[in-house]
């Protein structure tokens, strides 16, 4: 029988996952619960926790398509409020996702 | 969590049950409303698992389920999407319905899926192409299926029969049943100016497995006369009503479902029109034992 | 001739012509009514016909602010109708599995010229696709969360995880969950600060409730390793690639996320 060898990695990730266990004792148990909490595709009261996407229809629709165009409309929602901050570099968080390569873990 | 199956088909009783919607899930199980049974739409449990089957099956336990499936395209000219169709059958397996049913009308076309029920014209090649379709779900699935008559804003110049020889042709051809949307009837013969009660007279009854009870909206066709559009949005019409309370009269009770798809109201809301359906059933349920 | 009043035209047109004309002009409202198409007189219906195009057209972009409800609060309601009709047009469904629908609109959003400006709309978008997918994902059993604990230091390189059907993970360059947070905010008052990098997250439904975790830095790295059946080791060195990796926090939030379904030692003695 070959004996085991305890290599570095070995030595790290067991040190790792003891400090994993004990930081995850005390955190785990709120959240099992609440994975078990009825959840059948309601919308709860200001989120969005449950929702199930579309489903199916087996019926027309009396709503009349207003035929908006989107490229004369302009967005409305709550992106006229979302300002997101700036980079530490002081970059406008607007620009194009290269622009913003730098966030990415390397 | 392992997946449950039912093993004996939960038989749909001769009274009123109501379309199977999520934002009622809640209410169902924690009270129980007197309900006969529920009707879900197969296509909202294709998925693999999660909150849906969850809480169907608990509804399975304790309720009877019908199943309606509003995608196989059975009108279609294209062959059936053999996917779809394993689908269904495993939908079918795991809850067992009392009674499973589909459109006369086609939604899919090369390979987009385009979410209406799509009018078929009336003529023997029509016919021809439903029937085999027909065929191949009762063989793959096993068991007898319902074909409900549509509702209808257009007409085809080819069309040379009516709705109801073409659906006595596909009984006759394929010995399924038929499912007999009454707001259906009275949507396709305002849309198509024939009598609804004249319809109803000619209307295979004997075959008629499950009614279908929906509201409509009411829009205006090309000349300014009223366009009936099914919407499903709404309490059941009054003029429904009579129509309903009429054939129920004639043929006795058959079990009936209350549709709301659009704008699903409150439990209370909807459960009113299943009261009303019911409180049909039984006068009718009375009067035909008494004469028998 | 009751119930059918149209009369008929000398050369019927074959089903497969009838079909392939009238899906065309559904989604195309420049194609002219279809020949054929009539009222009950045998009349020419474009209103007619018009309903089943507005059922079509509607009910997809409902199904859309079904779908992205985040989206469609950003932009607004308006707004969203009319992209989501210009997305519905450019990808009709191809399945009648509406509840998967959409899986195109992330890129959709990313050519959209009139929402150019709003770049982080895109992973957003990704993240409300990948909760309905993580939604409707087979279930299974989480293990329990200190199931590693049980396993002998000297196996641990060698243990490779099985995680949960529903687990998908995103890389966002932007705060994706974050901005999801704020719009689900019940109020102003509780909209999370909007950090200024951008969000590994970590989706799953471990039960019933779609859960979203923030991952930190060389998680992804470290889980995508995993999924993919390599084992501890090899995930490790995969997640040291990044400089600001620490083992034992990924392996908190892999404990903490309850991902993990079964585990086996593979290729166990060296």
């Amino acid at each position: 029988m070959t004996k085991k060898v305890v290599t570095t990695t070995n030595m790290a990730l067991a040190a790792a996952v003891a400090t994993a266990l004990t930081a995850a004792s005390v955190s785990t148990t709120p959240a099992a619960a609440a994975g078990k909490e009825k959840c059948y595709g309601v919308s709860l009261a200001g989120q969005n926790d449950c929702a199930a996407g579309p489903g199916t229809t087996c019926a027309g629709t009396s709503t009349i398509d207003y035929q908006g165009n989107a490229w004369t409309l302009v967005p409305e929602g709550t992106c006229t409020t979302i300002e997101l901050p700036k980079q530490a570099d002081g970059t406008e968080r607007k620009g194009s996702l290269e622009a913003l390569e730098r966030d990415l873990p390397t | 969590m392992s997946e449950q199956h039912f093993s004996t088909p939960a038989d749909i009783p001769a009274r009123a049950g109501a379309g199977l919607k999520a934002c009622h899930y809640e209410n169902i199980l924690e009270n129980a409303p007197d309900i006969g049974w529920f009707e879900i739409h197969a296509e909202n449990y294709m998925g693999d698992g999660g909150p849906p089957h969850h809480a169907l099956k608990q509804i399975r336990d304790r309720y009877p389920i019908s199943c309606h499936g509003v995608g196989l395209s059975i009108g279609s000219e294209q062959p059936l999407d053999q996917d779809h169709l394993a689908r269904l059958k495993t939908v079918c397996t795991r809850y067992a319905p009392g009674l499973f049913s589909e459109h006369l009308a086609w939604s899919t076309h090369d390979t987009g899926f385009l979410n209406d029920l799509l009018p078929v014209p009336y003529t023997e090649e029509t016919v021809s192409r439903v029937a085999e379709h027909i065929d191949q779900v009762q063989n793959y699935l096993g068991r007898p299926m319902l074909l409900e008559n549509p509702s209808t804003y257009v007409a085809f110049d080819e069309s040379d029969m009516n709705e109801i020889e073409f659906l006595r042709q596909i009984v006759e051809r394929t010995g399924c049943g038929l499912l007999l949307d009454v707001n259906n009837v009275h949507v396709s013969a305002n849309n198509q100016h024939y009598s609804a009660e004249g319809y109803l007279d000619e209307f295979p009854v004997e075959v008629v497995g499950e009614i279908h009870l929906g509201g409509h909206a009411e829009d205006e066709d090309d000349d300014g006369a009223p366009l009936l559009i099914d919407a499903h949005d709404r309490e059941v019409a009054d003029l429904v009503w009579s129509l309903y309370e009429n054939l129920i009269a004639r043929i006795g009770p058959r079990p009936t479902l209350i549709e709301w798809d659009n704008d699903v109201p409150d439990w209370q809301t909807l459960f009113k029109d299943v009261e009303r359906a019911d409180a049909v059933l039984r006068s009718a349920a009375k009067q035909h034992s008494h004469a028998a | 001739m009751p119930f059918c009043a149209a009369p008929r035209n000398s050369t019927p047109m074959p089903l497969k012509h009838r079909q392939a004309d009238f899906a065309q002009a559904l989604l195309n409202p420049d194609i002219p009514v279809p020949q054929g198409v009539v009222d009950p007189n045998g009349a020419p219906a474009p209103k007619r016909f018009a309903v089943y195009r507005n059922n079509v057209t509607v009910s997809l972009i409902e199904a859309m602010a079904t779908a992205f409800p985040v989206i469609q609060k950003i932009v607004g309601a308006e707004f969203f109708a009319a992209m989501a009709r210009d997305f519905v047009r450019a990808h009709p469904p191809t399945s009648p599995l509406l509840m998967f629908y959409g899986e195109a609109f992330p890129d959709f959003l990313r050519g959209f010229t009139p929402v150019a400006h709003l770049a982080y709309l895109p992973e957003v978008a990704q993240l409300e696709l990948y909760r309905r997918q993580a939604y409707h994902a087979a279930d299974d059993e989480p293990l329990p969360d200190n199931f590693l604990g049980a396993t002998a230091p000297e196996d641990l390189a060698n243990l490779s995880v099985v995680f949960h059907p529903s687990l998908r993970l995103l890389e966002a360059t932007y705060p994706a969950l974050s901005l999801w947070e704020w719009n689900n905010a019940s109020n102003e008052a509780n909209r999370p600060a909007l950090p200024e990098h951008g969000e590994a997250i970590l989706i799953a439904r471990p039960e019933l409730t779609v859960e979203m975790h923030r991952l930190p830095p060389g998680s992804i790295q470290f889980l995508t390793v995993l999924a993919e059946g390599a084992p501890l080791g090899a995930a490790a060195e995969a997640g040291a690639t990044n400089p600001q990796f620490d083992l034992a926090t990924c392996i908190s939030s892999l404990l903490e996320s309850r991902i993990a379904i079964s585990y086996c030692l593979v290729g166990a003695q060296q």
